[in-house]
C-alpha cells in the first residue's frame, strides 16, 4: 500500500465527523479542546496528503481503492481537482487554528463538537462537484450556525431568511438545470452566489451573524467563502456572459460600498464583518471578466483573502477574549499588551488588501491587471476599493492598539498557542507573498482547467 | 570577475539585498518576540547602511570609469503567467511581475543619498532612542522605510517602484504615531495614511494604466532604451497625459503638494530623526523623483509639464505663506521644506522646454535634502542655544519681518487668518470630502439598523447601539509617564 492507496480524502472528512461524535461526549472544556485540535490536526494533516496526490499526480482526482462511499453509493461522490484541492487543506489550518487560538475563558461557551461537523461539512463542500450532493452539502453548511444562534438565545430571523433564500434559490436553479431551463437556471443560480457571498442588498446577514453568533463559528462559517465555489462550480461552466456580468456588477457595487462602510463601524465585529463583504466581492469580480489572467487573480485573491482574513478575524477573537467586545469608538491602547497581536492584525489586514510582501500583493495585481485589460473601469473601482479597505484597517488597528494602555489585573500578554498561530499564519502570507510563483502557477492552470470546461461547453451547446 | 558589468551587478544586487537582510535581521526576531539588543541593532543597521552606500558608490564608480550611465540589473520574473491558444476556447494571456533595478543618472544619486542620510540618521537616533520603550519598533519602521526608499529609487519597473512606495507610505503612517500612547499623533497617522492610500491608489492606476497602453511597465521600454533624462516615451500625447495627471496625484500626496500638504506638519509628531529623515528629507521628495523618473512622459506633453508647474508653484505660494506664522520649529521646517518641494516640481515642470532643468532639479533635490536634515537634526538644539541666548540678552531675539509683514495693511489680517489656518486646506478635505463620506456611510449604517430591525421584529431606531463591554480594561491608576521627544 502507498501513499495514493490510503483514502486521504475521506479520512479527511470523516475524521472530524467521527471526533464530533467523541468530542459531544466530554464534558471537561479543556480535554473537548484537546480532542478537537487532535481530530482538526489530524484532517488537516488527511487534506494535505490529498492536495499531494492531486498536485503530485499521484491520486489526481483524490481518490484510492480503499475508499468506502463509492463502495456504498456506486459512484464517486468525493473528488478534488487542480481548483479545490488547496482549498481543502487551507480551509482545515482555519479551524485547526481557530480550535488552536481558543482561549479558556471561552471555551465553555465555544462548541468544540459543532467545529468539528462544521469542518467537516465545509470540507466535504470543497470536495464535491456535482450540482445535486453539491447543493445538499450547502443547504446542510448552513445549519450549524442556525443551531448556535438558536443555543444562544439569539434573534435568528435574519440568518434564517437569507439563508433560507439561498437554499431555495439553490435548488429551484439546480431544478431549472435538470429541467433544460438553462437561462432560468443560470439567473436562479447567480441570485443564489449574490444571497451566499453578502452581496448587497443581501448582505445583512454576514454583519448579524457576527454579532450574534460566537466569533469563531461566524468566522468559519464565511472565511472560506462559498459562495464564490458556488459560482466556480455551478455558474461558471454554463451561465451565459451576462450573468457573469451580472455577478461582477454586484459585487463591484458591494467591494465599494463594504469598504465603506468597514471604514465607519464602531464595533470590530461589524467591522470585520464588512470587510470580509468588501473582500468576497473583490474575489467574484474575476469572474466577470473570465479572462485567464482575471480568473488567474481571482482564484489567487480567494485563497490569500481567506487565509489573510482567517488571521485578522483569530486576532480580533484573541482580543476579544480578553477584553470583552471591542469598540471603534476610542483608543484602546492595546499595543501594550500584546504586541504580537498587534503585529498579527497589521501583517494579516495588510495582507488582505494586497500589501507588498504579502501573499495578497501579487493576486491583487493580477486581478487587476487582468480587469484593467477587459474593462478599465473595473480596474478603477478593484482599485479605490482596496484603497478605501486599507484605510478601514488601518483606522481599525489604531483605534484598538494605539492610545493610554490600561491597566488589567490579570497577564493579557499573547499564549503560546496563540503565539504557534500567529507565527503559522506569518510564515504562509510572508513565505506566499515572498515566493508567489508556485501559489500563482497552482491557481493559474485551475483557471485554465475552469475555462477550458466553459469553452467545451459552449462547444455543446452550440452543437 | 574582471568585467566592470558583472562588478556592477553584484555591487548593485548588495545595494538593494542590504536593506532587505536589515528588514528581515531586525523584523524577525521582533516577530518571534526575540528582538536585538539596541547595542546590535545599532551594529545591524550600521553594517547594512555601509554595505549598500558602498555597493552604490562602487556602481557609481564602474559607471564613471566605463562611461554606462544606464545599468539594468535583471533579477527575472517574479511571477510569470503565459497561456498560448492551443484552439481549446481559451485566449491567449500573458502577465509577468518582472524584478528590474535599474543604476543611472538618477536611482544613482537617489539611493546613495538615501543611504547616506539614513544612515546618518541611524547613528543619531541610536543615542536619541536609548531606552525609550519603542527603541526596536522604530528601528524595524527605519528598516522597512530604508528598503522601501531603495526599492523604488533603484526601481525598474513601475510595479517594483509601487512596491518600495508602499513600503515608505506604511513606515511613515506608523512613525508618525510612534509616541502612541496620545491620541494626536495617532489621529495624525491615520491621516497620513489616508493621504498615502490616495496616492497609492493614483499610482496602481497609472501603473495598470500604462501596462495597458505599452504593454510593459519597464521604465526603460517606456523611455525607449534611452538613459535618464534623454529618454522620450513611447506613448501617445493623450496617454502620457492621462498617465502623467494620475501619477502627479500620486506625488503630491506623496510629496504634500496642494492639496494635500495639511498632513507634513502633522506628521512631525512623530520622534525627530523620523521626521528629520523622512518627512524633512527622503519621503517628502518621493513625488519629485517620481516625476523625474516620468519625465520622458512630460517631455511629449505640454498640459502635463502645465499642470505640473502650477501645481508646484502653487505649493510654493502655499508654503511660504504659511510657513512664517508656525509656532514651533519643526512645523517651520515642514512648510519652509515644502516650499522647496514645490519650486523643485515646478523646475520638473518647465523640463518640458529646457530638459536641462531636470538636472537642476535632481540637484535641488539632493542639496535640499542635506540641508533640511541638518536643520531638524539641529533643531532641538538650536532652540536651546536661542534660549540660553535671550537669557545672556535678557530679551527676545530680535526678527525679521515675515513676508506678511509685506501684504497690504487691508490684506495683512486676513492673510495672517489664512496662514494660521494652514490655507483651510485640511478643514476643506474634511468637511467637503472626509464628512460627508462619513455621512453618507453611516446613513446607510443606520438604513441597514432599520432593515434589520424591520426583519427581526424587533424596535431599532437604526442609531449604533452601546457596545456590551464586560471585560473592558480601565485606565491604569498610576499611569507610567512616557517620553515622548517629537
Amino acid at each position: 500500500m502507498n501513499a495514493g492507496d490510503v483514502p486521504w480524502l475521506e479520512l479527511s472528512i470523516g475524521l472530524p465527523l467521527v471526533g464530533a461524535l467523541w468530542v459531544g461526549r466530554v464534558r471537561d472544556t479543556y480535554a473537548a479542546s484537546r480532542w478537537c485540535l487532535g481530530f482538526s490536526g489530524l484532517a488537516l494533516v488527511c487534506t494535505l496528503a490529498a492536495w499531494s496526490g492531486v498536485r503530485f499526480g499521484f491520486a489526481p482526482t483524490g481518490g484510492s481503492p480503499y475508499d468506502v462511499l463509492p463502495r456504498v453509493l456506486g459512484f464517486q461522490l468525493l473528488t478534488l481537482d487542480g481548483m479545490s484541492a488547496p482549498l481543502l487543506p487551507l480551509v482545515a489550518l482555519l479551524h485547526f487554528l481557530t480550535a488552536l487560538a481558543t482561549a479558556r475563558t471561552k471555551m465553555s461557551r465555544f462548541s468544540f463538537a459543532w467545529l468539528l461537523v462544521g469542518d467537516s461539512l465545509r470540507l466535504a463542500v470543497f470536495a464535491l462537484t456535482g450540482p445535486r450532493e453539491l447543493g445538499i452539502l450547502l443547504a446542510l453548511n448552513t445549519l450549524p450556525p442556525y443551531f448556535e444562534l438558536r443555543r444562544r438565545g439569539r434573534p435568528t430571523r435574519v440568518y434564517v431568511l437569507h439563508m433560507g433564500l439561498f437554499v431555495a434559490l439553490l435548488f429551484a436553479g439546480l431544478g431549472a438545470g435538470a429541467v433544460g431551463a438553462d437561462g432560468t437556471a443560470s439567473v436562479l443560480l447567480l441570485l443564489a452566489v449574490l444571497v451566499r457571498s453578502g452581496t448587497v442588498p443581501a448582505h445583512v446577514w454576514v454583519p448579524d451573524l457576527f454579532e450574534n453568533c460566537s466569533f469563531g463559528t461566524a468566522l468559519l462559517f464565511v472565511t472560506p467563502i462559498a459562495g464564490m465555489y458556488v459560482a466556480v462550480r455551478l455558474v461558471l461552466p454554463t451561465a451565459p456572459d451576462w450573468v457573469l456580468t451580472g455577478i461582477g456588477a454586484a459585487s463591484l457595487v458591494t467591494a465599494v460600498y463594504a469598504a465603506g462602510m468597514a471604514i465607519v463601524q464602531r464595533d470590530a465585529r461589524r467591522f470585520f464583518a464588512y470587510l470580509f463583504l468588501s473582500h468576497a466581492s473583490l474575489v467574484l469580480v474575476g469572474l466577470e471578466l473570465h479572462t485567464v489572467i482575471s480568473l488567474t487573480g481571482a482564484l489567487s485573491l480567494w485563497m490569500a483573502v481567506a487565509l489573510s482574513l482567517g488571521g485578522l478575524g483569530l486576532t480580533l477573537r484573541a482580543l476579544e477574549a480578553r477584553f470583552g467586545r471591542l469598540s471603534l469608538t476610542d483608543f484602546l491602547g492595546l499595543y501594550g499588551h500584546s504586541p504580537s497581536l498587534a503585529v498579527c492584525f497589521l501583517l494579516t489586514g495588510l495582507a488582505s488588501v494586497g500589501f507588498p510582501g504579502t501573499l495578497g500583493f501579487v493576486a491583487a495585481e493580477v486581478l487587476v491587471d487582468g480587469a484593467i485589460g477587459v474593462n478599465p473601469f473595473v480596474g478603477l473601482v478593484v482599485i479605490v476599493a482596496a484603497a478605501l479597505n486599507g484605510i478601514a484597517i488601518m483606522r481599525a488597528y489604531f483605534l484598538l492598539f494605539t492610545g493610554v494602555r490600561r491597566a488589567t489585573g490579570v497577564s493579557v500578554g499573547i499564549t503560546p498557542r496563540e503565539r504557534f498561530a500567529v507565527l503559522t499564519l506569518a510564515a504562509l502570507i510572508l513565505g506566499g507573498g515572498l515566493v508567489p510563483q508556485l501559489h500563482i502557477d497552482s491557481r493559474h492552470r485551475a483557471a485554465e482547467e475552469l475555462l477550458r470546461d466553459r469553452a467545451a461547453a459552449a462547444r455543446a451547446g452550440g452543437d | 570577475m574582471t568585467d566592470p558589468a558583472q562588478w556592477m551587478t553584484w555591487l548593485g544586487l548588495g545595494a538593494v539585498a542590504a536593506p532587505g537582510a536589515l528588514v528581515a535581521i531586525l523584523g524577525l526576531p521582533s516577530l518571534l518576540r526575540r528582538p536585538l539588543s539596541e547595542r546590535a541593532s545599532d551594529r545591524v543597521c550600521r553594517w547594512a547602511v555601509a554595505v549598500g552606500l558602498v555597493c552604490s558608490v562602487g556602481v557609481l564608480a564602474l559607471m564613471l570609469a566605463t562611461g554606462e550611465r544606464h545599468v539594468v540589473i535583471d533579477l527575472g520574473n517574479w511571477v510569470s503567467i503565459r497561456h498560448d491558444s492551443t484552439g481549446d476556447g481559451v485566449e491567449n494571456a500573458h502577465y509577468h511581475f518582472a524584478l528590474k533595478f535599474e543604476f543611472d543618472r538618477l536611482s544613482v544619486p537617489l539611493a546613495i543619498l538615501s543611504f547616506t542620510l539614513v544612515g546618518t540618521i541611524g547613528a543619531f537616533a541610536s543615542r536619541y532612542m536609548h531606552r525609550e520603550p519603542g527603541y526596536n519598533r522604530f528601528f524595524v519602521l527605519y528598516a522597512v522605510f530604508l528598503a522601501g526608499m531603495v526599492t523604488a529609487s533603484l526601481a525598474d519597473t513601475i510595479e517594483t517602484l509601487f512596491m518600495g512606495w508602499e513600503l515608505v507610505g506604511l513606515s511613515s503612517a506608523l512613525l508618525v504615531a510612534f509616541f502612541h500612547d496620545r491620541p494626536a499623533p495617532c489621529r495624525n497617522g491615520l491621516r497620513v495614511w489616508v493621504v498615502y492610500r490616495v496616492s497609492d491608489a493614483a499610482l496602481l492606476l497609472a501603473a495598470v494604466v500604462l501596462h495597458h497602453s505599452t504593454g510593459e511597465g519597464d521604465f526603460d521600454q517606456l523611455m525607449g532604451n534611452a538613459s535618464w533624462p534623454e529618454g522620450r516615451a513611447a506613448v501617445s500625447g493623450g496617454q502620457a497625459t492621462v498617465v502623467g495627471l494620475l501619477l502627479l496625484l500620486a506625488a503630491a500626496g506623496k510629496s504634500a503638494l496642494v492639496p494635500f500638504s495639511g498632513w507634513l506638519p502633522r506628521a512631525m509628531e512623530g520622534p525627530t530623526p523620523s521626521s528629520a529623515v523622512f518627512y524633512g528629507a527622503l519621503s517628502v521628495h518621493l513625488g519629485a523623483f517620481l516625476l523625474l523618473r516620468m519625465s520622458p512622459l512630460i517631455a511629449v506633453s505640454v498640459w502635463l509639464a502645465v499642470a505640473i508647474v502650477a501645481l508646484g508653484l502653487l505649493t510654493a505660494v502655499y508654503a511660504y505663506l504659511v510657513g512664517p506664522v508656525q509656532t514651533d520649529i519643526k512645523s517651520a521646517l515642514s512648510f519652509a521644506s515644502l516650499a522647496q518641494v514645490g519650486i523643485i516640481v515646478a523646475e520638473i515642470g518647465l523640463g518640458h522646454w529646457v530638459p536641462f532643468l531636470w538636472y537642476v532639479a535632481l540637484t535641488h533635490l539632493l542639496g535640499h535634502a542635506c540641508l533640511r536634515t541638518l536643520q531638524f537634526v539641529r533643531a532641538p538644539t538650536l532652540l536651546q542655544d536661542y534660549r540660553n541666548l535671550e537669557n545672556a540678552l535678557g530679551d527676545r531675539l530680535p526678527r525679521p519681518p515675515g513676508p506678511l509683514a509685506r501684504a497690504p495693511a487691508r490684506m495683512r489680517a486676513w492673510m495672517y487668518r489664512f496662514a494660521l489656518e494652514r490655507g483651510y486646506l485640511d478643514a476643506v478635505l474634511t468637511d467637503y470630502v472626509a464628512r460627508p463620506f462619513a455621512r453618507l456611510f453611516l446613513w446607510f449604517d443606520r438604513l441597514e439598523r432599520r432593515w434589520v430591525a424591520f426583519l427581526t421584529g424587533s424596535d431599532a431606531t437604526g442609531d449604533q447601539p452601546p457596545l456590551p463591554r464586560p471585560a473592558a480594561p480601565q485606565p491604569d491608576p498610576k499611569p507610567k509617564p512616557a517620553e515622548h521627544r517629537p
